[in-house]
């Protein structure tokens, strides 16, 4: 038995996954259209590499990787792109950003697709691969995931696999590792190569007995040295990625440290399921699992293509008539959609149709009373109360000096908050006009820095005239007297000073030296 | 809608509510052992503290519904009538619940703003303010001179009229705290002290059990998770460690340690009045801290001081202190603990 740690707090919200996973996943199939975001992934957007009215087959590339931090996305069936423009996706904000809408031929045709022998692969070339492949965390943060498979500074020891799925009503990982456990320890095996990792723990909470099963017969079947199943408890948000390599391997990864200095690593159950389909079948990133739950008549789990608008794929699980609104994600840490006309991304790992009588409004907030319940669930070990004081008097020094940045906005503390104070949303709102204070201080110090080269430029145009003029003058003067002397030579010769011509050049030089560029100002 | 969309929160007035349902062993004892006037003060503070409150809510704009049933004035009322002696003029609780609400709750911004407890601070006027009524404690069952019926109670303190020929002297006496501090001053000894009829076998006869009465109430809080642990076992502590080292130096002169313990205020302020949250510590050391320095102070007012308990100004004089212990014990957050 392997020694579990502990991190702090958690809280234990009713699970309601039981009611997804009663069928096997089914596919949703084929939209009437596909609205593809090239923004689905931290980092870049995505450069758009295809034309509106061009002909695409499945899995071809719809947007290129753009700078060290993007990802790749691609045609989700084959079909016709109709517009690239924007388009409301699934984000809280309801702002529109850049996508691909594809009207599928329903042939769905594929592209030439081959495998790679990983082992015989260099690891760069099989990052490289998975960045073209678009795969990025599927866990909910969509990282590239090319570049969490960078070794750190340290020898990687462990690579964590996370099958906690805490949040309750998600099961797309849980019925994922029911179904596929054999290609999630394949992928998890690939991701280890890459790390050049010791062992490789895959984490799952005690409440999904079939997926423990199902991943443990996958590695008997596979037999991959120094890879096991790890039965952690079931507890809110202990499938954190922070939380989880903490309770199985004891190290806390604080925030802004990179896990893989410290010699960790971790990865979604399914990303590595997909990094295996990238490398040894040579299909990017075009579908996943998603849960759709709450007010429908028959939860289940999909896979479905990216891209897929949130209302067909619902309409597959049958809404109920009273239901007010559409929740992406988790009720933990989801966020609610503007619409249901919205399209599934790689982010989207469940949907949950909501209901009054299902998520029924919080009561009126009512004043902090320093319980300190709050602190007592805090998995970050904060101190929630402080941080609600310091944002709410846009005290935001105090606020980071308090580690705001620190919380991973798990919605504990708001959970038990006796005063039904929206906690999470004034630690967003505190972390959001931070950013807008750096970015707006960073302008400044760029229009500053600006300014100081222009004055610079200005003092170097003056002193680069200065010298010409010094040169000329030197020159004309040598010229003059080499004139005088063979021209007058009894004559003394006139002072060049107060010759006229001079005096004019040096005023035309004096004037143009004072508005040295008076077109450049524009920069 | 923002998430989370679920929540599994108590709400402050169920926490309050509970608060309330605890105090109830301690004054069914107290009522037992010193007639149903108490319960009298307790209705008179609770009509006051919520007349106050609405009052208070209204002139700030406030909300009245929400905050008046948040149980947080009645609590206040209940640990000022608690605190003061039950036979006392109505005007007194009135005066009392007033200032507590008003000033030190409501000036400072309301229910979570107040640094002091109203309570103690209702409490601390009224001592000195009216210091003969309060150090009038009723006699309990079976030791006055004279016991008055409860229609001579109500009486009193409507009416300020006791029956002819008996004194506010004949029907109560000094707390068994400040007896002891009396009876030392004029030369006795502990021993010949402690074999007075108004002492028994843990403090004073009748305030002990009453003190159980609010133990078995600060037991419930434990088990219902309203409280923890840190603040009341703290402060017995310190009050136990403190009391016991001058015991030990002079067992003549200074009481025992469990004398302390229940005697006055220490059991009503251990589970009930230190560990308000608004006014106590947040942190876990803070709250160590806190009821350390709470303990030590109460057996200084008490053995050295001039009042006849001292948990009203140990806790008040620790309440100035809670920001700056609250500063000073920040705990070290996930992954900045340099252990990893």
């Amino acid at each position: 038995m392997r020694t579990l740690y502990h991190f702090n707090g958690g809280v234990h919200p009713p699970t309601h996954k039981a009611q997804s996973t009663q069928t096997p996943i089914a596919q949703s199939g084929l939209p009437s259209c596909l609205v593809v975001p090239l923004h689905q992934h931290a980092g870049n957007t995505a450069k758009p590499a295809v034309r509106v009215g061009e002909r695409v087959l499945k899995g071809q590339l719809f947007g290129m990787p753009e700078g060290s931090v993007s990802s790749a996305v691609h045609a989700p069936t084959s079909g016709t792109v109709s517009a690239i423009d924007m388009q409301v996706v699934a984000h809280p904000s309801g702002l529109p950003d850049l996508c691909v809408t594809l009207i599928p031929d329903g042939k769905d045709e594929w592209i030439p697709r081959s495998t790679t022998n990983y082992l015989t692969t260099p690891p760069d070339e099989l990052r490289k691969m998975l960045r073209l492949a678009g795969v990025v965390g599927l866990g909910g943060a969509v990282f590239p995931s090319d570049l969490k498979l960078r070794p750190g500074a340290r020898k990687m020891k462990t690579l964590v696999l996370n099958g906690a799925e805490c949040e309750p009503y998600i099961t797309c990982d849980d019925m994922l590792m029911r179904e596929r456990a054999d290609e999630i320890v394949r992928g998890a095996e690939m991701m280890r190569f890459m790390l050049d990792a010791e062992e490789v723990l895959i984490g799952i909470e005690d409440n999904k007995p079939q997926a423990i099963a199902a991943i443990q017969k996958a590695l008997i079947d596979n037999s991959f040295g120094k890879m096991e199943v790890v039965t952690v408890p079931t507890i809110y948000p202990g499938g954190g990625a922070k939380q989880l390599i903490r309770v199985l391997t004891g190290i806390e990864v604080a925030a802004g440290v990179r896990s893989t200095d410290l010699g960790v690593q971790c990865f979604n159950v399914a990303t590595a399921y997909s990094a295996h389909r990238a490398i040894a079948h040579g299909e990017p990133l075009i579908s996943r699992i998603v849960t759709v739950t709450g007010n429908v008549r028959h939860a289940q789990n999909f896979e479905v293509l990216i891209g897929t608008p949130v209302n067909e794929l619902v309409a597959l699980a049958g809404a109920k008539p009273d239901t007010n609104g559409h929740i992406m994600g988790g009720p933990m840490m989801g966020v609610p959609l503007p619409s249901d006309r919205v399209a599934v991304t790689k982010a989207t790992n469940c949907i949950i149709e909501s209901s009054p009588a299902l998520f029924p409004p919080p009561p009126a907030a009512m004043p902090c009373i320093r319980c300190t319940r709050c602190v007592e669930v805090c998995p970050a070990e904060l101190q929630p109360q402080d941080l609600y004081w310091f944002a709410k008097s846009k005290n935001f020094g105090k606020a980071q000096e308090f580690n705001l940045f620190d919380c991973i906005e798990c919605g504990a503390c708001s959970y038990v908050c006796p005063s039904s104070i929206p906690l999470v949303q004034y630690y967003r709102f505190a972390k959001s006009e931070i950013w807008a204070n750096e970015r707006e201080k960073e302008a400044a110090n760029q229009a500053r820095e600006r300014h100081e080269f222009h004055l610079m430029r200005i003092e170097r145009d003056k002193q680069d005239k200065a010298e010409k003029l010094a040169q000329k003058e030197k020159a004309a003067m040598a010229a003059k007297a080499a004139a005088a002397q063979t021209q007058a030579e009894p004559g003394s010769g006139t002072d060049p000073a107060s010759d006229p011509a001079t005096i004019a050049a040096l005023r035309a030089q004096v004037r143009e030296t004072a508005h040295p560029d008076a077109g450049l100002t524009k920069e | 809608m923002f998430s989370p969309f679920i929540t599994h929160a108590s709400t402050v007035q169920a926490i309050m509510f509970k608060v309330l349902l605890a105090l109830i062993p301690g004054i069914a004892v107290y009522t037992w052992f010193y007639g149903p006037a108490i319960l009298v003060s307790i209705s008179l503070a609770s009509t006051t503290a919520l007349a106050t409150e609405a009052a208070m809510l209204k002139l700030r704009g406030r909300p009245i519904a929400p905050f008046l049933s948040d149980n947080s004035a009645l609590l206040t009322a209940w640990l000022l009538a608690l605190s003061i002696p039950p036979l006392a003029p109505w005007w007194l609780v009135v005066v009392g619940t007033m200032f507590a609400i008003s000033i030190s709750k409501h000036l400072y911004g309301g229910l979570g703003n107040n640094p002091f407890n109203p309570a103690m601070v209702g409490y601390a006027v009224l001592i000195i303010s009216f210091p003969v009524y309060m150090t009038h404690w009723i006699s309990p069952r079976g030791l006055g001179r004279s016991e008055l019926t409860f229609p001579e109670q109500l009486q009193f303190i409507f009416g300020g009229q006791f029956p002819a020929g008996i004194t506010l002297d004949a029907v109560s006496m000094a707390t068994p705290l400040d007896n002891l501090k009396t009876q030392l001053h004029s030369g006795l000894t502990l021993t010949d002290i402690m074999h007075m009829p108004i002492y028994s076998y843990l403090g004073g006869h009748g305030s002990e059990m009453v003190a159980l009465g609010f133990v078995l109430g600060g037991i419930y809080l434990l088990l219902n998770r309203i409280i923890s642990w840190h603040i009341p076992v703290t402060f017995l502590t310190a009050l136990f460690a403190t009391a016991g080292a001058f015991y030990l130096a002079d067992p003549a002169h200074y009481a025992p340690p469990l004398f302390h313990w229940f005697s006055g205020a220490a059991m009503l302020g251990a589970f009930f009045i230190l560990t308000d949250p608004v006014t106590s510590p947040t942190t876990v050391r803070g709250k160590l801290i806190f009821a350390t320095g709470v303990g030590f102070l109460t057996y200084i007012i008490r053995v050295f001081g001039g009042f006849p308990d001292g948990i009203a100004f140990a806790t008040l004089l620790m309440n100035i202190c809670v920001p700056l212990i609250d500063a000073y014990t920040q705990p070290k957050v996930f992954g900045k603990k340099g252990n990893t």
